[in-house]
């Protein structure tokens, strides 16, 4: 579904993915793990569109499409969903409006006709049950004083709402409570089908236990240094990314 | 380069034409007015940069010479349907002026007793007793010559009286049109309302004019609020983007009395509006609310002065600018508090959005303030849309185009929000959305 290669990007002059290369295909379930700073969300928001990350080198294939080709509004309308590690605040403008005109434009672009108000309304408040969040929320600005934990359930439930082929997930576990953890975990789970993959970055091994990975890479300074099965995301929680790194430095970086 | 005054000879030789024209109407009792201020006119002439008032606001063009009194410039052979900005009979009492001229006043049959609400032409006459103790008397004939030379052209507007503790349900709409025409044309729109103790009512104020037309309004408002009354007052500026819009606006507020006043500028080549308020009692509530919308090379300025006379009154003022192409804003809101207005409380804000390098704003809070316990504060923002917010909505799979009207629309819609009165809030909203692009969109799915 997705295949990247010797992907290079850099914001103003400062080089971040130094060569990326990723395989995943549809089912599957990837885990993305490294320190901070590696370049984790430079990946995600670069595979999402953003215009600040410069791609320097190399290709992204996505469904067989030249995914750096298409414009961000483009790469979501084909099913790319990024749950923002930081989701923006936008005063003025409601998470149902929001969310109405999200699918609304994606619906135009597939040649769909626009969702009926009502069928809008009542799935969004079954997306949100399942997700345990405050049906106030759809009245509220977007993310606008949304607790930190509300911010990144509403990313799911835009998720949940969106139906994409391939969500990243961009520590969407950070800052979650326990209970809130397992009803994201619960709601991502959810989204599991042969025909979708998933993308999960992530610090802890935690969210790996509910949402169990096919795969474990480690990006560190721009590079994936290692790959693995889900066991990876066990050993690095014991010895911590210093041996990686540490392994890194003897051979080429390791391709998933 | 710039002179110390533009005086504008043939405005004034247009009187002379003018008064013989019209010498059949009966409300001479004003021409003594009309003739000093004229006078005023003359020797002060039309405001230059020089002025502090007017640094950013260069009006030499309304001093060319080309602009003729719209009565004796002659008939024009296409009219503006005025349809598109009324509101309906059953919904307001509406009143359309067409050139400086009366053209209709919807049946307002079921005003409540006592209730004048008329063109001011007839009201010149027909109403002297209640016109003569305020027509004229809180515009600044001495200082503005604008107002001066719209005090001696004035002829047609609406004069609204309520009398005591009368509340009138149904909004008054006056709308002024202006058609295209051979000649560059003037007009003085002139408004006088007058609100007893205890009166309530909404008044709509509509300007607008063939989109082709080069013309020049020249408006001027005065608002009395008695004890405890109410005025809820929305104009919305429309007037083609080749016109000039001179518009002044003067209320006397007493005791305890509220004023909510909404400026809606969209258009014009140059627009500047005025609001003066003046706080004389105490307990009075005044709300200063406006938007303006600059494109190309429009430019719109808003001097806004609130003058709190007296104690425990409260004003809240917010002004919110959004400027594309090379348009200009020009945003100055004094705020004066004397000597006696402790425990004033006032706010004022203007926030500006520049969606293009090359539109400027310049905006300047100016507070006076000679009471020792008062609450001001004042605050002004320049901008642009946000990128992270951008990007956040296309990837959400929005376009840019419409990722950028969302933000621009989510930014003007705190003011558009506040329009109480539903018709006008969502003709606004309406008239911004097709100012946006991919806003038709927006529209549909609102
Ligand atoms: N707009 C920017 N300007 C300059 N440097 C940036 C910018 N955005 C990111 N960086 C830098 O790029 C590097 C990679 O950042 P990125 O956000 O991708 O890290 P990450 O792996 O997601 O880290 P974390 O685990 O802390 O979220 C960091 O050194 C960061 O400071
Ligand atoms: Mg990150």
């Amino acid at each position: 579904m997705l295949e990247i290669k010797e992907l290079k990007a850099r914001i103003g002059d400062k080089e971040i993915l130094k060569g990326i290369n990723l395989t995943i295909r549809a089912g599957e379930v990837h885990a993305l793990m490294g320190p901070n700073g590696s370049g984790k969300s430079t990946l995600a928001q670069a595979l999402a569109g953003r215009e600040e990350y410069e791609v320097t080198g190399g290709e992204v294939t996505y469904e067989g499409k030249n995914l750096l080709d298409l414009a961000p509004e483009d790469r979501a309308c084909e099913g790319i969903f990024l749950a923002f590690q930081y989701p923006v605040e936008i005063p003025g403008v409601s998470t149902l409006y929001f969310l109405k005109a999200a699918m609304n434009a994606m619906n135009k672009y597939h040649g769909r006709s626009a969702l009926d108000a009502m069928d809008f309304l009542a799935l969004a408040k079954k997306k949100m049950s399942d997700l345990n969040m405050d049906q106030s929320l759809l009245h509220r600005s977007v993310n606008e004083g949304f607790s930190g934990g509300e911010k990144k359930k509403n990313e799911i439930f835009q998720m949940a709402m969106l139906d994409p082929k391939l969500a990243i997930l961009d520590e969407t576990d950070s800052g979650l409570d326990i209970d809130a953890l397992r009803i994201v975990a619960d709601g991502v789970n959810r989204l599991r089908d042969p025909a979708r993959a998933i993308l999960v970055v992530t610090h802890y091994q935690r969210l790996l236990e509910y949402i169990v990975p096919d795969r474990v890479h480690v990006l560190s300074d721009g590079r994936i240094v290692k790959s693995g099965g889900k066991e990876l995301a066990l050993e690095l929680e014991k010895r911590g990314y210093s041996w990686v790194k540490e392994q890194a430095g003897d051979t080429s970086p390791a391709v998933s | 380069m710039t002179k110390e005054k533009e005086s504008a000879p043939h405005l004034v030789g247009q009187f002379e034409q003018w008064k013989l024209a019209r010498s059949a109407n009966g409300s001479g009792w004003f021409d003594a007015v009309r003739e000093s201020a004229i006078s005023r006119f003359a020797e002060i002439g039309i405001p230059t940069p020089k002025m502090e008032d007017y640094r950013f606001t260069n009006l030499a063009p309304l001093a060319r010479g080309s602009f003729q009194h719209i009565a004796i410039a002659g008939d024009n052979k296409n009219k503006l349907d005025p349809d598109p900005y009324l509101y309906g009979d059953s919904t307001a009492v509406e009143i359309v002026v067409r050139n400086g001229c009366l053209e209709s006043v919807s049946a307002a049959g079921d005003l409540p007793e006592g209730v004048v609400v008329v063109p001011l032409s007839e009201a010149l006459h027909s109403y002297r007793e209640l016109v003569e103790p305020h027509l004229a008397q809180y515009a600044p004939i001495e200082s503005e010559g604008l107002a001066a030379l719209n005090t001696a052209f004035l002829e047609e507007g609406l004069f609204v009286h309520v009398p005591r503790n009368v509340i009138l349900q149904k909004p008054v709409h006056i709308l002024y049109l202006t058609d295209p025409g051979d000649r560059e044309t003037v007009s003085y729109p002139r408004n006088l309302w007058i609100l007893e103790e205890g009166a309530d009512l909404t008044i709509l104020e509509s300007y607008a004019g063939d989109r082709e037309a080069t013309y020049w309004t020249n408006t001027l408002t005065e608002i009395v609020l008695g004890e405890n009354a109410a005025l809820r007052h929305y104009k919305l500026q429309l007037e083609s983007e080749k016109a000039y819009h001179i518009g002044r606006l003067h209320a006397k507020q007493e005791r305890a009395s509220r004023l909510s006043t909404y400026s809606i500028s969209f258009g014009s080549r140059i627009a500047r509006n005025d609001v003066n308020l003046a706080l004389e009692g105490e307990g009075i509530h005044s709300i200063m609310d406006g938007l303006y919308l600059g494109d190309n090379d429009q430019l719109i300025d808003h001097h806004t002065f609130v003058d709190h006379v007296s104690p425990n009154c409260e004003s809240r003022e917010n002004y919110k600018g959004i400027l594309s192409g090379k348009s200009k804003g020009v945003f100055n809101g004094k705020i004066l508090v004397r000597r006696d207005a402790q425990k004033t409380d006032a706010v004022q804000t203007n926030r500006n959005l520049l969606l293009s390098d090359h539109a400027t704003i310049n905006t300047k809070p100016q507070l006076e303030i000679y009471a020792d316990d008062v609450k001001c504060t004042h605050g002004a923002t320049i901008g642009q849309l946000d990128r992270e917010s951008l990007f956040y909505l296309q990837a959400r799979g929005i376009d840019k185009d419409t990722a950028r009207s969302i933000l621009i629309n989510a930014f003007a819609g705190e003011i558009v929000e506040r329009l109480e009165f539903e018709p006008m809030r969502s003709r606004v909203e309406s008239l911004l959305y097709d100012r946006l692009p991919g806003g038709s969109a927006l529209k549909e799915w609102r």
